[in-house]
Parts: structure tokens; sequence; C-alpha cells
């Protein structure tokens, strides 16, 4: 009996649809039909577009009869976060403020994956607004890991890990402010990256902190990663910050092999603070690179220390400029029978933000307030650019630092949801990449003895994620880890 | 006591560039109410903005003319406040680094140069418009303006009356017109000016307590809202009050300043820099061509009249103080025309047509070459200047040459002498009485002979030949 579709990598799905062993409806029917035998438990998608992905898999399939060119990912099921914005659907951010809405426009992304030829199945997941790390912030619903459905899929992103993960789709994106792509595709044993800031146009993402923010794709190996990076990456003259620089074909990084390749390690992640099992894990991964060829050093990232304070006193003043314009006025859910404009701002603020976006706006107000200003956000700023030259000085010695993701596997759901400090520190090893601006990715490098993945951080120097996937793709290739299909899907799949 | 008014002035001019300072939307906000909207300037999630080139060339001409620095590196900056016209509820502006700053503007008041400096030149994105219905209690928001470029121009507190405050509007406004950045419209709101007004006892240095007077239509109330300032705060002082620092705007009809906002109210407003753009290089190459781009100035132009066209400087002052009454006037003068009887006529008697008519200079039926026609007419003796007056107005109405109209209604000046001495041994014979009178040693009889002559012609005798004629037949 052939794998099921549902289970191929979409490489091999998109060469199984253009030689047409396969249909692209085939391949929608058969994602659609495993999102509705798993996603009760899984809890992945927030709205799922059957007949748009149908109609739009007819005409993929028209086009290759027609003998044309469908695109490099033609026929490929994918999911989009949910602050990805998308004519089809709703874009809500899992808001109760934004319930509902349509977004009068496509993201630059939503654009270039259609050109590419991929199928959207829907919506995904994600902690309101993007804040968070388990998507317990959601207003829909609390995503699963399909690892184990009473532990966190992570997040923010966590509907696009636990998506891809759970085989709900081929590839998904997701957004990655602090570590909302790398630490939901650790949680949930997929892979996950965030480009160099810049690289991908942001157009059409609905900003939670815009000098962090990027978008950058799950899938289930690394190849599928590179594919996808080909086909969003580029400059936008709709986004000043992305950057006018030549894409490289990224799959052509996929070489297998890191001889003479410099594997930075930096002491400050190696701490007390990282569990025991995690660190075997990323040991061992060291390992498997050193095996290849790579050269391994110690490196220094100083200021690792204050990154989480500076993230979230930069990402809190972005956002609390960033949410405003969520007044009900133009668009989303007005306070009803409001007798002043102010009065109105308070009760829809109040009604549509969960506790968690109240908080972040409150605490992004206070950093900028003045008298606060200096000894907050500007020296948040001061902050920010030591960090960035702790990476300057540490790519000095070596051409990808490897660390974990996360300090712990997934953690049970309502764990920490009364404790946010300690959810903040699940973002601790992902934060800097973002302060720094540098491309980083997530892949597993195996389970705990508790059956939950571990994640393995690449991080590279500003637009070489070519270095940081070369390393990746190594390590997949030679480290003979293959998690397989999750534990508690396993039965829905076969 | 007396006191010494202390008054700067904050001036944001629309530019008129095509599109709007973020996004592709098109400027023109008289476009039906939210018709010239795009996701970006209405605020939309995900959006983002991209900074118009032109705005910012605009911001550097104005930087320019007004004798700034213009920074080579600036930014930015998010203004934070919450008001349904700001789609966003952030304004995209600059606050730390200007585009333009340390410059200066010459003012003349009453015959004297008076030295005004320029804080700074920021550009930002205009808001949009809120109109309320009293009936239904209901609100609305016009987005059409949201995002048009805005250039904020701040001054020193240099200005020391209501007159030179009126003095370095009216310079600033003929800078921008010059400049072809902005339409300079009050009515419409594509200039607003706001005043900072406070006084002192003369002979001291540190500032009163101001107030900000805002919201005035017109460069005459802005004046008449300042004299008005001026004299309520020396009240409130000479009875030994206090000055509350207050906006306030000013009620026309009433001729007084109103309070808008107290101090208490006012905002935090949380600037910090834009994350969405990034910094703003004008390097020196793009200044240069800026600077060689640049239009003549009015100040130079008032030079230039008054020495290549022999103005005075009152005539020269008046020309330039429009720029398309200036630029007429050289076309005009291209045309032929000497240059002192094309200025008397364009502020004389066109100027008086113009308001007959409620016409503008822009669009003029009379070309400046039709003009410059009608002047060589008169000066080759082919009509009178009386004609010429009258020809004027059939000129505008017909949009025909002055020498077809002249030809077309038989027009031309009577100028020949014989038609004329024989006229003119008529009107001795009819009118034995005055002829009498002349050789008696009455001056005035000749008046009397003259106009009836003028009368037979229907204005047509050359007036001046007329003259010699009736002298030396009355004289025989
Ligand atoms: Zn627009």
């Amino acid at each position: 009996m052939s794998e099921p579709i549902h289970l191929k990598s979409a490489h091999s799905l998109r060469d199984a649809i253009r030689a047409k062993e396969i249909s692209a409806r085939e391949a929608a029917e058969a994602y659609l039909d495993h999102i509705d035998a798993v996603d009760g438990d899984v809890r992945a998608y927030t709205d799922v577009w059957r007949e748009p992905a149908l109609a739009r898999a007819d005409a993929i399939d028209s086009q290759l009869a027609k003998g044309e060119d469908a695109g490099p990912l033609a026929g490929v099921p994918i999911g989009l976060k949910d602050l990805i914005c998308t004519t089809e659907g709703t874009t809500a951010c899992c808001s109760e403020l934004l319930k509902g809405f349509r977004s009068p426009y496509d993201a630059t992304v939503a654009e270039k994956l259609y050109a590419a030829g991929t199928v959207v199945l829907g919506k995904l997941n994600m902690d309101e607004f993007a804040m968070g790390s388990s998507t317990e912030n959601s207003s829909v619903v609390t995503t699963r890991n399909p690892w184990n459905l009473d532990c966190v899929p992570g997040g923010s992103s966590g509907g696009s890990a636990a998506a891809v993960s759970a085989h709900e789709c081929a590839i998904s994106l997701g957004s990655d402010t602090g570590g909302s792509i790398r630490q939901p595709a650790a949680c949930c044993g997929c892979v996950g990256m965030k480009p160099t800031y810049g690289r991908v146009s942001r157009y059409g993402l609905v900003a939670f902190a815009s000098s962090l923010d990027q978008i950058g794709p799950f899938s289930r190996d690394v190849e599928d990663c590179a594919l996808t990076l080909n086909t969003i990456c580029g400059h936008d003259r709709r986004d000043s910050t992305s950057a006018n620089l030549e894409v490289p074909d990224f799959t052509t990084s996929l070489t297998g092999d890191v001889k003479g390749v410099r594997v930075g390690l930096p002491k400050e992640y190696f701490t007390d603070a990282l569990g025991v099992e995690i660190r075997a894990k990323i040991d061992s991964a060291v390992k498997v690179l050193e095996s290849c060829g790579a050269e391994v050093v110690e490196v220094s990232l100083p200021h690792t220390e204050y990154a989480v304070a500076t993230y979230y006193i930069i990402c809190t003043a972005e956002a609390s400029a960033n949410l405003a314009r969520f007044d009900g006025v133009r668009y989303g859910n007005r306070a009803p029978d409001t007798q002043s404009p102010e009065e109105m701002y308070k009760k829809t603020k109040s009604a549509g933000f969960g506790a968690e976006v109240q908080r972040r706006i409150l605490l992004g107000t206070y950093v900028l307030s003045s008298g606060y200003y200096d000894a907050y956000y500007l020296k948040a700023q001061k902050v920010r650019t030591l960090i960035k030259q702790d990476f300057d000085a540490a790519f000095e010695k070596c051409d990808v630092i490897v660390t974990p993701t996360t300090p712990t596997p997934a953690f049970r759901i309502g764990e920490k949801s009364d404790d946010p400090l300690s959810m903040y520190l699940s973002d601790i090893y992902t934060i800097s990449a973002n302060l720094g601006g540098n491309p980083a990715i997530s892949l597993p490098c195996g389970l705990t003895e508790s059956g939950l993945p571990a994640g393995l951080q690449i991080i590279g120097r500003p637009f070489e994620e070519g270095a940081v996937l070369q390393s990746a793709y190594a390590f997949e290739q030679n480290s003979g880890i293959d998690l397989g299909v999750p534990t508690a899907i396993a039965e829905s799949v076969s | 006591m007396t006191y010494e008014p202390v008054i700067g002035m904050e001036v944001h001019v629309e530019l008129s560039t095509q599109s709007k300072v973020f996004c592709g939307c098109s400027n023109d906000f008289h476009a039906p109410a939210n018709s010239n909207v795009c996701p970006v300037c209405l605020g939309m999630p995900g959006v983002l903005p991209v900074l118009n080139g032109r705005a910012v060339e605009y911001s550097v001409l104005v930087g320019l003319a007004l004798n700034c620095t213009i920074s080579r590196w600036s930014k930015m900056d998010r203004k934070n406040y919450f008001y349904p016209d700001l789609a966003k509820n952030y304004q995209i502006s600059q606050y730390d680094l200007p585009l333009c700053h340390d410059g200066f503007i010459d003012i003349e008041v009453d015959g004297k140069t008076k030295r005004i400096g320029i804080t700074r030149a920021h550009l930002e994105e205009d808001t949009a418009r809120n109109s309320h219905t009293v009936a239904g209690r209901e609100s609305g928001v016009d987005f059409n303006r949201c995002g048009v470029p805005l250039l904020e121009i701040v001054t020193e507190p240099d200005i020391r009356s209501a007159d030179e405050a009126y003095a370095y509007l009216s310079s600033l406004k003929q800078i921008l017109q010059y400049l072809d950045v902005s339409d300079c419209n009050m009515e419409e709101g594509s200039i607003r000016a706001e005043a900072n007004i406070s006084i002192r006892p003369t002979g001291t240095e540190p500032f009163g307590t101001k107030t900000e007077v805002k919201n005035v239509a017109s460069f005459s109330g802005t004046q008449k809202a300042i004299e008005y300032e001026i004299k309520r705060q020396t009240k409130i002082l000479d009875d030994g009050g206090t000055v509350d620092q207050v906006t306030m705007g000013w009620d026309a009809d009433r001729g007084v300043t109103v309070t808008q906002r107290s101090k208490e109210s006012a905002h935090d407003y949380r600037y910090f820099p834009e994350p969405d753009l990034t910094p703003i290089v004008v390097d020196e190459a793009w200044e240069t061509r800026l600077r060689k781009s640049m239009p003549e100035l009015p100040q130079v132009r008032r030079a230039r009249f008054m020495e290549e066209h022999g103005l005075s400087e009152y005539d020269a002052s008046i020309l330039i103080a429009d720029k398309a009454a200036a630029d007429y006037f050289e076309q005009t003068v291209s045309a032929g025309a000497p240059g002192k009887l094309a200025a008397n006529w364009i502020m004389g008697d066109l100027q008086a047509l113009m308001t007959e008519k409620q016409g503008t200079i822009n669009a003029l039926p009379i070309t400046p070459g039709h003009l410059a026609e009608m002047i060589g007419l008169i000066e080759d003796g082919s009509i009178s200047g009386k004609i010429a007056k009258d020809l004027l107005p059939e000129m505008y109405d017909s949009e025909k040459a002055p020498g077809d109209l002249v030809k077309e209604k038989g027009l031309a000046q009577i100028s020949d002498t014989s038609v004329l001495e024989q006229m003119g041994a008529d009107l001795i014979e009819a009118n034995p009485g005055p002829a009498e009178d002349f050789r008696n040693g009455s001056e005035r009889a000749i008046g009397f002979f003259v106009g009836q002559m003028m009368k037979a012609t229907k204005g047509q005798a050359n007036p001046k030949l007329a003259n010699e004629i009736m002298r030396k037949l009355l004289q025989q």
C-alpha cells in the first residue's frame, strides 16, 4: 500500500502532482479529510476553507492538464497563521476584537504562495495578536500538542506548528517576534524558521512589534523549508524594511555536508536554566555536526541575560502603538451604545482584547511615557545594539551558532497561565535572534523520555539563511532522527 | 507698564504632491468623501507606510528657501494619541530629528527688514476630517485628507507684533507659491497657522506664560487674534492677574479669542521612532540637485524687477506678492511692452477688471501677448489711452486680439490732419461765441473745441493733434 498523501513531504507531493500521479484535488481532499479526523483533538485550525481549497486545487489541476507550469509548490496544501491577511475567509488574529474581520487585500506572502501554486486550507490558531508562547491566549480555542494532547503546542504560532506536525497541512506560515515560530516548532517536533529581518515582506502581516516581526515557514523537513523560503523571500516595495537583495535558491545549500563549517556554542546558553534532558539532546546533535566535518568552537554572547527584558520593553512599546488602531471606528467589533469617542475606545478595547494583550499594551504605554522613556525604551534600544554587536563578534569566530530552542519541552496546558514571567522565559533562547535580526531555524533533535520533542536552534549571520539551512540539512540527514507521526494522532493516521 | 509681545508661529502646509505621503492614493481631497482611500491610509490591519520621495523633495525645497540646514540623516517618529480622524491612532511625524532646521526668513514691516529664525520644518501626515450631524447625533469621518503630506514650519519666538506675524505669514506663503509646493489655499486649510503668544515687561528677558491661538481661517484673522491676545494679556497683567497657559480659538464674528483646551489636558504623545520606515538620508548630491532646481524666490525677483524693468520698490513688491501676477507681468514685458507701462496696466485697469469680473490672473482671458499688443497700439498712436480703457473689457469678453477689435469696431485714432482741420473749421464756424472768447484770451475755450472734436469723433481723434489743430485754426 502506498504512503498516504498527507504523510508525504511537500516536495515529494509536489513532484507527484506535477507527474500527475496524484491530482491537486486528491491532495486537498486527503488533507481536508485528515483535518476532519484529527482537528477535533488538535484544534489547530480556526477556519477551514474546504470549498475554496477544492476550487483552487481544481484550478491547479486544469493548469497542469494544459501543460502549464503551476508553480514550484503546485498543489501543495498549506495553512496560514490567522494574522496573515487574506481576502478569502477572515483574518481575526484570534481576537474577539477582530472576530469576523475580512481583509480587503492579500498579504504579500499570500500572493506569493498563491502564485507558487499552493492550495490554502484555512487559517491557523495563535495567541491573540501573536502575544504568548502557548496559544492559550487565543480567543478561539487552545491548540493541543499532537505529541500529547494535555500539553501546549507552544506559541504564538502554535496552530501553524501543530497543523504541520499533525499532518493537517504540508507547510504552514507563522510569524516570529521573539520565538513564535521556533519555540512551537520545537514543542511540536517540526522544522520552523525565522528568516533574517527584512528577508520576507511584512506587508499584510498584522503587526505585533514591527522591528522584530518576521514571517517564516513550518515544514516537516529542511528541504520543504528551503522551498518555501524560495517562494516567500524577496524585496517588496510595499514594505520599506524589506531588504533589496537578491534571493538565492536556498535548495542549493542543502548539500548534506558541513566540512569546515565553524559551529559556535554560546556559553551563556548552556547554564543551569537548561533542562538536563534537552542539554543531552543538544550535546549529541553537536556531535553529529562534528562527525559531518564541522568544527566546534565556544563563543560568547555576553549580553544574553538582558535579552528577555530588552525584548519585552521594545515589543510592548511597539505593540502599544500598533494595536492602537483597533478602536472599532473603521472595522472590528465596536462596543455598542457609547456616548463619546473616549468611552467607545475604552469599552471596545476592554471587551475586545484579552488579558495578555491588555497587559502588554499597558506595559508598552508605560515604557514610552514621558519621564520613563529614557530609562526603559531608550536603554532597551542601546542594549539591543549591544546584543547585535555580540552576534557580530561571535560570528567572527564561527559561521553558525547552535543552541537549544527552548529550555524545556512543551509544558502542560494551564501550567503557566497564571505566571506570565515564567511564560516569558519560554523564549529565553529565541529572543536574541529577533533583537539581532538574525536568521534562525529550529528542527527536531529527538524525543524526551516523556515522549515530547526537543528542538535544536541554528542561528546565522544576517541574510545567510543558506548557511543555516546547510547545517540544519546536514544534521537532519545524518542524525538518523525521524520523529515519525506524533503519538497522539497516530491512530487516526494509520 | 509697557510690555513687549513675544510670538512664535507654527504653520502647517499641505504639500501638493500627486499622491499621499505614505500610500499611492491621490492627494486630491475634494473628491467625494472616502473615495481617495486605500488600506494603508485607512490604517487597516497589516499595512505598512512607504515614504513618498516627492514629499521629501518638496520639504527640502522649502527648507532651502528658508535658509535651513538640511539633515543628512533624519527619521520619522510615531506620535501617539487617540482620535477618530487619525486612522492608526498615531500620526507619523518627526520628533527629534526634523528634515530641515536652523534657518531664517527676512520679512519687511514698515519699510524695515527683520530676520525671523526658523527652528525647524518637519514632514508628517495630515489627519482625516470629522463631521457631525447635530440632529442625528452622528459623526462621520472622511479619510480623503488622511495621509496628505504636511510640512510643519516652526519659528523662533522672534516675532514682536501682529503686523510682523502677518508679514511673516505673507512672505512664507509667497515662498511656498514660488516653489509651487502647495496650493496655499487658506479656506481649504492647505495653510494653517498657529501663534504662541506671550508678553513680558519691556526690557526684560524671561518669557511670560504663553497662549496658543489656532484654527484661524485667514492670515488677517491671525493678525487680529494676536492683536486681541496681546491686549487681553496686557489687561490681565495690568490688573495684577496671571495668564493661563491655554489653547485658544478665534471667534471671528465677535472678534475675541476663546479658550479651547487647558494645559492640564495636554497630551503625552509617547513619541518613538517609526519602525516601519527606514531613515531619510538626503545626501549632498540630492541636496545640490534640489538647490539647482529652485526657482527664483520672491525677494530676488523683486530686486530684479526694480533693476531690469525700472519699477519702483512699491510696484515691484505688489507684483511679486502674487507669483501668477509677476509671471503675467514678465510675459507681458517679453511680448514687447515697456515694464513701467505693463506694471501700471496690470496693477490698475486689469486688476480692477478682474475684481469686477471675479476672475483670477491664472484664468485671465486677456493673454500677456494681447496686453502687450494693446500697449503697443497706444505707444504708436493707433489708439488713445481712453480708447484702450474701453478696449480692455472687450478684450476680456471676446478674448480677441486688440488690433483685430480696433479694426472691427473702427476704433483707430484719427490722426489724419486734413480730416481734423476740416472738422475744426466747421466747429469754429458753428460756434462763433467760444471762438471769440479764445481770441479775447480765454484759454478755456480751446478745451471746449477739443471736447467737441472728441465728441464728434467718438473719442477717436488723436487728442494731442486735435489740440494743436484747434489752436492753429483759432489763431488764424
Ligand atoms: Zn491611501
